[in-house]
């Protein structure tokens, strides 16, 4: 049992932390909160992390990972968080990208790999669909075989970011044979094919990420297949673990509570600071007793998994415990922000206004909702554990 | 024991639940929110007409006198179709100050005007750093000769843009926070050095700052008296608080049953989803929670209606429940209704909206539970 930092580790975060210092500028964070300029920016951003070779920490060496061991991935998330920068869009990089080295064949790879290392290609995930969300299983968007190519049908809804995508990554149905995950299968697909069609869904925090895509006999090559047909079940279900490890973001909520925490300082409450407040402190040291453990419970899975162990059960809970905490944080911010919480985004100055951070509060919260919903609902990921773990 | 309605509460319940059955739908509401004032002028004629803005006024000066329950059973309607026209801000806030602390004259000369529908008011009562002490105050009172100069900043007032007449919370002695003097002014929102600055809320409502510039008014529009106005807002800000909190009844009822009804429909697994145990039992929760605010509200009214000596800690007691019952209803409803509840366009989320915002107005969970700790347990 030891969890301290060896010199070399120590060097390595002054490294991460040098490299953020420098790259992450200003400039850029004007860029990424500004909507316009938002998708050129992540992909400025997401090129300096190539270009430094940090671009996916999670992949393997061969296909441009970085080879970092479980403590330097550990220190290199929590630098990321410290820095206040955002994760990099999960779609290529964390989802579409290892499906496509553990299960793709060679010309795949070569063909699809640069593109989501050097965020050529935007990837969004096709896989809700408007009958098919917890039951993802019972999908209906239809890949009927003709010749060298696949004719798509159907219709997927929530694809997060499908307005600026160059590419998806579908499950689709190409049998009815059986059990309903045995007749499914993973399809890249070009947003540019005719027939694709993308309708706006605008969300709880009045922004648009969220869309329908529609597919009206939208032509693939054969080509684009991964793996086997109608095995694509298999290889999706081993994305889905990445992808909830991924959303526990316990750094982001210790550095999101510490922010926090500060505006509570600052907040006068009846002649004294918010934070001097004792009902106060109690929301506040409840969420951070919480986080203090599953800060640890997110180490001991990837002890286990440097160990060379499968994610398998444990991400559900780093899943559930994770967004809970976020949604903890983020209604925190909001009760500190006291009525300011419901401001809409307008024209006037925080000076005009009397306020700087409610506006924000607000918009946080309002998408955190999703948290608990999407990457398999927190309802399912109890099933999963009340079945795998406890046996039931 | 009765908690039957008479029958003149019944009519007026069954009158608004009508208005918002037939006149107020979702996407009119939604029209309405995004218009300039965030309300409807019409609707508001349409308030006079049908004798609303006349409810909780005198019978002397044309009301209908009516009580806590009566305000309890409209507000509860207003809550189900998440009206926005000011009924808070102009009749329960501004009128009910006048109405409790108004001269004969101001009393003769604006209720009249209320209640035909001629008048919109606001009361300008928080300021930046008050957060939710409502005694805390900078915005400065002075007398010179036989007139009162105003200095100072007011935010968020609820229909503060467009509101004809404000009735502000000033200091005219004592220290920032005391509730010793404070003094009310009415102050006509086209006064000279009355400047109004407006913004949006996520519940749909229009609301402004608005700062004062040696903004010159009569001493004989006090209301009340100088340095007294916390006895006149006190009990009326008591009253809005079990108001508020009878919308926020008829908020959850509806975010109750729309889940219920959602879970009965929606199929995942071949099954309604309602059919999982483990979502029926937070339903049941859910449904326990708006029962158990339904009971503190109907408590409180009672205590306001019989002036009983333990008001204070009820109405804290009640926006403390309202606060937590209601983040776990709407949150649940959201939650519940999957990637659906995360849309704009369906309801779930702007009565969301609105809840979150009551549980901001005159006072959070905290602030409460607070005051009732103090009320209850101090040495
Ligand atoms: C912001 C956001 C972004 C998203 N991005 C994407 C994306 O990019 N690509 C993509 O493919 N999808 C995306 N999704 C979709 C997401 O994966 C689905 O919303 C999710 O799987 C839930 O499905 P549903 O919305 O149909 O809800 P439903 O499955 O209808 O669930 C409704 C409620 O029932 C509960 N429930 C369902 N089954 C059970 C059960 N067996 N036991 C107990 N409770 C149950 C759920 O937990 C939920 O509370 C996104 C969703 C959101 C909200
Ligand atoms: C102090 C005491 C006094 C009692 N006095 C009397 C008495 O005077 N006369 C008499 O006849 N009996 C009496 N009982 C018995 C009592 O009624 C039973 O204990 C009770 O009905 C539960 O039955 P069980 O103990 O067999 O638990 P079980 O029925 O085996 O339940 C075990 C657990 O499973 C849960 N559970 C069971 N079914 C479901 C379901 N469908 N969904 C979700 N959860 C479920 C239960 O809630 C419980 O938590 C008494 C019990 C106690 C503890």
């Amino acid at each position: 049992m030891d969890t301290s930092f060896a010199p070399e580790d120590l060097a390595f975060r002054d490294e991460v932390r040098a490299f953020f210092a420098e790259a992450y500028d200003s400039e850029l964070q004007a860029r990424l909160n500004n909507l316009e300029t938002f998708k050129e920016a992540v992909i400025d951003w997401q090129k300096r992390l190539y270009k430094k070779g940090w671009i996916a920490p999670g992949w393997p060496k061969e296909y441009g990972g970085t080879g970092w061991n479980a403590t330097q991935k550990f220190i290199y998330e929590t630098e990321r968080s410290a820095a206040g920068i955002r994760d990099v869009i999960p779609f290529g990089l964390n989802m579409v990208g290892p499906v496509i080295y553990a299960f793709g064949n060679e010309e795949q790879k070569a063909r699809f790999l640069p593109g989501i290392l050097q965020s050529d290609d935007w990837w969004c995930q096709g896989y809700s669909e408007p009958g098919a969300g917890s039951d993802l299983a019972s999908l209906k968007t239809r890949a009927v075989r003709e010749g060298d190519e696949y004719v798509v049908t159907g219709a997927k809804i929530w694809t997060s970011y499908a307005q600026y995508a160059d590419w998806i990554f579908c499950l689709v149905r190409t049998s009815n044979e059986g059990k309903k995950q045995n007749g499914i299968s993973f399809l890249l697909i070009d947003m540019k094919s005719p027939g694709i069609k993308v309708n706006p869904i605008v969300s709880i925090d009045n922004h648009h990420s969220l869309n329908e895509v529609e597919f009206n006999e939208v032509r693939v090559p054969v080509a684009n297949l991964i793996g086997e047909q109608d095995k694509g079940w298999t290889y999706a279900k081993a994305l889905l673990a990445h992808e909830r490890t991924a959303i526990a973001g316990v750094a982001d909520s210790k550095r999101s509570l510490a922010e926090t925490r500060a505006f509570a300082e600052r907040e006068v409450n009846g002649g004294k600071s918010l934070l001097s407040d004792p009902l106060f402190q109690k929301r506040l040291s409840d969420i951070e007793i919480e986080l203090m453990a599953l800060e640890f419970t997110e180490l001991r899975v990837l002890a286990t998994v440097a160990a060379g162990g499968a994610p398998g059960a444990e991400s559900s809970m780093l899943k559930i415990k994770g967004t809970e905490m976020q949604q903890a944080v983020q209604e925190l911010r909001m009760e500190v922000a006291a009525y300011y919480q419901g401001v809409l985004p307008n024209d006037l100055t925080p000076e005009q206004l009397g306020h700087d951070f409610g506006s924000q509060a607000r918009q946080t919260y309002m998408y955190g909702r999703a948290s608990t919903i999407y990457g398999g609902s927190n309802e399912v990921q109890k099933n999963i554990i009340a079945k795998a773990v406890l046996g039931l | 024991m009765n908690f039957e309605f008479t029958e003149e509460q019944g009519m007026l319940r069954d009158s608004v639940a009508r208005f918002v059955q037939d006149s107020y739908d979702f996407d009119t509401r939604c029209k309405i929110a995004a218009s300039d004032e965030g309300m409807s002028r019409e609707n508001w004629q349409t308030f006079a007409e049908l004798g609303w803005l006349s409810v909780p006024f005198a019978e002397s000066h044309g009301g209908f006198g009516g009580g806590p329950v009566d305000t309890m059973v409209m507000m509860e309607e207003f809550g189900k179709g998440i009206v926005l026209e000011p009924y808070l801000a102009t009749v329960l806030l501004f009128g009910g100050l006048l109405q409790r602390g108004g001269s004969v004259e101001q009393q003769a000369e604006l209720i009249p005007r209320i209640i035909e529908g001629s008048c919109l008011g606001a009361f300008a009562y928080l300021e930046r750093q008050s957060r939710h002490a409502i005694t805390d105050i900078k915005t400065t009172a002075a007398v010179e000769g036989d007139q009162l100069v105003l200095n100072g900043e007011k935010v968020v007032v609820f229909n503060g843009a467009s509101a004809d007449q404000l009735i502000v919370a000033a200091r005219s002695s004592g220290e920032q926070s005391d509730e010793d003097g404070i003094t009310l002014v009415l102050v006509p929102a086209d006064a000279a050095g009355v400047e109004r600055t407006a913004y949006r809320m996520m519940d749909g409502q229009v609301v402004a700052n608005i700062t004062f510039t040696d903004v010159r008014v009569p001493v004989a529009d006090i209301v009340g008296e100088a340095g007294e106005g916390y006895a006149v807002m006190s009990p009326v800000i008591t009253r809005a608080n079990v108001a508020l909190a009878a919308e926020a009844l008829g908020i959850m009822g509806q975010l109750n049953a729309k889940t219920l009804e959602y879970t009965k429909t929606r199929k995942q697994f071949d099954v309604p989803i309602g059919s999982f145990q483990a979502l029926q039992h937070r339903m049941v929760d859910t449904f326990m929670a708006y029962e158990q605010v339904k009971s503190l509200l109907y408590r409180a009214v009672c205590e306001l209606d019989g002036e009983g000596d333990d008001t204070a800690a009820c109405v804290h007691a009640l926006k403390v429940l309202v606060d937590r019952n209601g983040k776990k209803i709407f949150g649940e409803a959201i939650q519940l209704h999957g990637g659906m509840g995360i849309t704009d366009e369906l309801d779930i989320g702007h009565y969301a909206k609105r809840l979150m915002m009551i549980n901001t107005t005159f006072g959070n969970g905290d602030y409460h539970q607070a005051k009732f700790n103090e009320l209850r347990y101090s040495a």
